[in-house]
């Protein structure tokens, strides 16, 4: 075991993947001699070279579109949005062709192509540089869609998605970066699909995206000294989903809560809460509660930043409400 | 690409002292606010991250100064410089980067997104090229409504990569719309040189392939941004149609406050130093006898004034409450 770095893991990921098969390549922008915006990829253009490890020019669409060419022609690339906001420009490519060319040419393009990106908000970057879009992708039948937590989880993850024969979008989270966690020196992957219990619990079942895993985990050391017993479970992956887990944390604890960041509406939590409902209603207490982001664009001062991202108080004084 | 040094030429002689005093002014306020803004955000001051237009004064300034007070302009997330040229006041741009009330978008946009439809600044944006098309629908916009106004799109070098700059270079050239492209090429797109960008020799050669006049100027030499500019704005208000008009400059910061640029060899760096558009420029002034070394000092001083006022403005001015959050929603 070693301590690494969020970054390093997912550098790490890449580094063995691309050593492993001489068909994994990256492109876009920044990530070659300058690292990337958040550092994940440096070392890798000393390693690997200009060939490899592709700066782009300022083109979003062409680097998702070349990707996917690319993939569907024997390549395995995998490109990288900056920031899960600027995937606007590149969502023809992800959601039109990636998700859709295999189904449509009736089962004959393999798209083997990872897009890598990053999301979240708490570091005043305002409206277009901080919202969590996992729903977007997750709506598209055709799209894997994985949100690790932690540096164990991205690199086992990363190399799943590398290794993955269809489109996978892959959503790190900016403030994660700088969090260190324990990751094995031997090779491992982890498989699509697999909730990880994060905390068990008795009383309330926090169900968890990205970087609010840490939250929650904060939110139920706070309330275990008040006596109350929280599960945090991290889908790691929410398309496929490991409903399974969940359900079985829910019949023992009779309380669902979601959180992410991601907006409240239509958000990936909606569609979990109401798996859990069409399948168990019966086994809750009470309803379902979303703790996600407030339905606003997110603004730049901090104070209102704070205010429209859920924070571990909010965890915490939603649980108190479904034990009272 | 290589950048020709500043003509030395002297100031032409039909232009009149006023707008050249006006022109210096601002790049005065652009440069010392600039740096004030960076000292704020190293103490900590400022919340989020600072793209610096230091060294990129004259464009603006220039271009600007061609503009009625009526028209439009569409800014980038290297946008302080623009904005000011455009007339924004100190105030409420050092709050909106403090993150107060009294800012121009009431803190919820920041340093990338100041914005102030009453003076025509339709917004400084945080997606690369997404001014471009807004640009060319607001002078649809004038064209439509016979108002006369025309509409100055500012964005980078890196910007002219993205599909929404061709689509919409090629519909204003379709719809012969009053809009000035002025591209700030500062030679990098955070750590991409333009070489590895394109495969053109100028960016104003992109604009053949739509069918309008592309320019190149020295964007550190405030008249030839002035000159060129004003030709083009002129163009476009009598129905002429889109102009290119590309300004080679150099960013003496890194991408953001905190990236130290290694990107770029120390030489080049000290190469546009050297080539300071403001110490060029006043020279220049001084040398033509429009003013004098102390009235280019009382400028720095009247600046650096109303710049500690604003800041102490900023300072002194409310912080939102969280709930401010919810508000500001399209009704
Ligand atoms: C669509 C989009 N992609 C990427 C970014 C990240 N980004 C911000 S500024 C920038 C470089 C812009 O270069 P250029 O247009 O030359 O402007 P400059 O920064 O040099 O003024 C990049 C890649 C972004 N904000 N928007
Ligand atoms: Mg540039």
């Amino acid at each position: 075991m070693s301590q690494l770095y969020y970054r390093q893991a997912i550098r790490d990921a890449l580094r063995e993947e691309m050593r492993r098969d001489e068909r994994v390549f990256l492109l876009g922008l920044d990530i070659g001699r300058f690292g990337g915006t958040y550092k994940a990829t440096q070392g890798l253009w000393e390693e690997f070279g200009d060939e490899r490890v592709r700066d782009t020019p300022l083109s979003e669409a062409a680097i998702a579109g070349a990707a996917v060419g690319a993939a569907m022609t024997g390549m395995r690339p995998v490109a990288e949005i900056m920031y899960m906001d600027f995937i606007t420009i590149a969502l023809d490519q992800i959601a039109n062709q990636a998700a859709k060319l295999t189904y449509m040419s009736g089962g004959q393009a393999r798209i083997p192509v990872v897009f890598r990106t990053q999301e979240g908000a708490g570091r005043s970057s305002a409206a277009q540089h901080a919202q969590s879009l996992e729903a977007w992708v997750t709506h598209i039948p055709g799209l894997k869609v994985v949100l690790p937590a932690i540096p164990y989880d991205a690199k086992g993850l990363l190399k799943t998605a590398i290794r993955d024969d269809g489109p996978v979008v892959f959503i790190e989270h900016k403030l994660l970066y700088g969090v260190k966690g324990e990751v094995p020196d031997e090779e491992y992957l982890i498989p699509f699909g697999q909730a990880r219990i994060v905390r068990e619990g008795a009383d309330v079942t926090i169900v968890a995206l990205s970087r609010m895993v840490l939250k929650a985990l904060d939110a139920a050391e706070e309330l275990a000294r008040e006596g109350i017993s929280v599960e945090v479970i991290d889908p790691r992956t929410v398309v496929p989903l490991d409903l399974e887990t969940i359900l079985a944390s829910v019949h023992k604890t009779g309380r669902l809560i979601v959180t992410h960041e991601g907006y409240t509406r239509c958000g990936v939590g909606a569609e979990i809460a109401t798996q859990v409902v069409e399948h168990s209603m019966h086994a809750l207490k009470r309803p379902p509660r979303r703790v996600c982001g407030r339905n606003v664009p997110i603004p730049f001062a901090p104070v209102m930043e704070n205010y429209v991202i859920p924070q571990a108080a909010d965890l915490v004084n939603a649980v108190r409400e479904l034990m009272s | 690409m290589s950048v020709q040094a500043p003509a030395s030429g002297a100031i032409p002689t039909a232009l009149d002292p006023a707008l050249l005093l006006r022109i210096h002014l601002t790049m005065v306020r652009i440069r010392q606010f600039e740096q004030r803004a960076i000292e704020l955000f190293m103490a900590g001051e400022l919340p989020g991250f600072l793209h610096s237009c230091l060294g990129q004064e004259a464009v603006p300034a220039g271009v600007c100064a061609a503009l009625r007070e009526d028209d439009y302009i569409t800014s980038t997330h290297r946008g302080h410089g623009h904005v000011i040229a455009k007339g924004l006041s100190f105030d409420r741009m050092m709050a909106e980067l403090y993150g107060r009330t009294t800012g121009y978008c009431k803190g919820k946009g920041g340093s990338m997104h100041i914005a102030d439809f009453s003076q025509g600044v339709l917004g400084a944006n945080g997606i690369v090229g997404a001014g471009i098309p807004i640009a060319t629908g607001a002078a649809l916009s004038a064209q439509m409504r016979r108002s006369g106004q025309v509409v100055v799109a500012f964005f980078g070098d890196g910007a002219t990569s993205q599909g929404a700059f061709h689509e919409a270079a090629n519909l204003a050239a379709v719809w012969n719309l009053p809009v000035v492209y002025v591209c700030e090429n500062n030679l990098y797109a955070v750590s991409t040189p333009v070489s590895r960008q394109m495969r053109v020799n100028s960016v104003a050669q992109r604009a053949a392939a739509y069918g309008f006049p592309g320019v190149t100027v020295d964007g550190n030499d405030p008249l030839a941004v002035y000159e060129a500019a004003r030709a083009a704005v002129e163009r476009a208000r009598s129905g002429g149609g889109p102009t290119l008009l590309e300004c080679r400059t150099y960013r003496w910061m890194g991408h953001y406050i905190g990236d130290p640029a290694t990107y770029r060899p120390a030489e080049e760096v000290a190469w546009w130093k050297e080539r300071d558009p403001l110490a060029l420029f006043e020279r220049k002034l001084i040398e033509t006898d429009i003013c004098s070394q102390e009235e280019i000092q009382r400028v720095h001083e009247q600046v650096r004034a109303e710049l500690e006022a604003a800041i102490e403005f900023a300072r002194q001015s409310p912080a939102p409450a969280p709930e401010d959050a919810l508000t500001d929603l399209p009704q």
